[in-house]
């Protein structure tokens, strides 16, 4: 009992002294937009900044990762997805800003995957108590093995998933596109057959007769 | 027993401390910002945010201003509103999925301007599926040594990625189902159009030599 005590506690303690966290977000920018995310991050983090365009326009978006002191870090246009990796070198607020500045029509749905110091909060660290040492370590350490395994296999999963939401969104833009192009063809067939008729009247029509009778003498 | 309240209590705290340093954007007063996640049903999603004023008087944010609150609003896929509160300046929203789809989480403030506003941060943490599991509120209820922890950790984990993989049967399923579907719809316009195309040559042919009989003129 007192040693899950001690065992919690000590995981509390490395909590505290490292910043934690992970998001996974997935945010429409539409045409003409910025959109930055800040962090507070300690010096000797690490980082980690994953972004795919899922769907809109060409799949492009800019991309500026910016130090506490303004430098940057990261910069590049038009990327469909990449991943940064990376040790936080000054203690401070880095932001990162997606653009869609170039881009006056097509909004974007982006995601991004931000994990500072791996994800502490759903990892279970500490000092077990140690009955038998060498057994308890090795299945300890195949099961860490495997954690690590499955969270590859997740995040495996988390790109098919973007690359599939990718497909099926052009897929669904294409069915209602066809619909309504179609639908707006065959009305103009239709416009068009009975406009070239009524046209072609109106030729033969209006005064006419006395014209065409001064015509054939 | 007093041992394991005053766990509690110090685990409670030290949630609340971690909780305020997280990803933060910054979103005016009025604005409404919108985030989409895409998850199998039966997933527990927990977000966390807390939201600062900016005070232009010592030009920073305000950490726990009273008086603001966010509606947090998460609409399912079929567009129907499953969870729409108002919480204070610092909240904490749970929903389980029960479609799979795109869910949406929107976030706005309450307050009563009409346009424009002070300038709010957001600092947001969401967690999704395995992500949301608590396992140190796990390990101090039921009491389990570190390795039961790791093994029910990886079970949760295969339980997330079955999930996925049904939910990517389904998403599949529905991708292949608008394909046949655009496919039969350009079969049948196309027939149409040719069909229409026929007729509208022969009403064109067949009513123009009337008129033209009828002028005398053929």
């Amino acid at each position: 009992m007192l040693g899950i005590s001690v065992n919690i506690f000590v995981v509390y303690l490395l909590f505290l002294s490292k910043q934690i966290g992970a998001n996974e977000l997935t945010f429409e920018l539409p045409d003409n937009a910025k959109e930055c995310f800040h962090e507070k991050l300690k010096v000797g983090s690490k980082y980690t900044l994953e972004f795919q365009v899922v769907t809109g326009g060409n799949y492009d978006v800019d991309l500026e990762l910016k130090s506490p002191s303004g430098r940057v870090l990261y910069k590049e246009a038009k990327k469909q997805y990449d991943q940064i990796e990376k040790t936080a070198e000054e203690e401070g607020v880095y932001v990162f800003c997606f653009s869609n500045e170039f881009s006056t029509i097509s909004h974007k749905v982006i995601y991004i995957d931000w994990r500072v110091d791996g994800d502490p909060e759903h990892e279970i660290k500490g000092n077990s108590p140690q009955v038998a040492q060498g057994a308890l370590t090795m299945i300890e350490s195949k099961v860490g093995g495997i954690h690590e395994n499955l969270e590859k296999v997740i995040d495996y999963q988390t790109h098919h998933r973007l690359r599939e939401a990718t497909g099926r969104a052009r897929a669904e833009d294409l069915q209602e596109r066809v619909q309504i192009w179609s639908l707006g063809q065959f009305i103009l067939i239709i416009i068009v057959a009975i406009g070239t008729v009524l046209l072609l009247r109106s030729f033969f029509t209006d005064r006419r007769p006395a014209s065409s009778m001064s015509w054939h003498r | 027993m007093g041992n394991q309240s005053f766990q509690f209590l110090v685990f409670i705290v030290l949630q609340l401390i971690l909780t305020t340093q997280a990803l933060y954007f910054h979103i005016r007063e009025t604005e409404r910002k919108c985030f989409i996640e895409e998850i199998p049903d039966q997933t527990l999603v927990i977000g966390k945010y807390k939201v600062e004023l900016f005070d232009a008087a010592s030009n920073t944010y305000l950490p726990s201003t009273p008086g603001i609150g966010m509606h947090v609003e998460v609409k399912d896929p079929d567009e129907k509103i499953i969870l729409s509160k108002l919480y204070t300046s610092e909240g904490r929203f749970t929903f389980t999925s029960h479609t799979p789809g795109e869910h949406v989480i929107c976030l706005y403030s309450n307050s009563s301007a009409w346009f424009g506003g002070q300038q709010l941060r957001v600092h947001l943490d969401i967690d999704i599926g395995e992500h949301a599991v608590d396992y140190q509120q796990i390990s101090a209820k039921e009491k389990l040594t570190e390795l039961q922890l790791r093994v029910r950790q990886l079970i949760d984990q295969v339980e997330q990625i079955s999930k996925e993989q049904s939910y990517q049967r389904y998403r599949e399923e529905r991708f292949r189902a608008t394909s046949e579907s655009t496919n039969q719809r350009v079969l049948w316009w196309s027939i149409a159009q040719l069909l229409v195309l026929v007729i509208a040559g022969f009403w064109q042919m067949r009513h123009l030599k009337g008129f033209f009989e009828a002028k005398k003129l053929v």
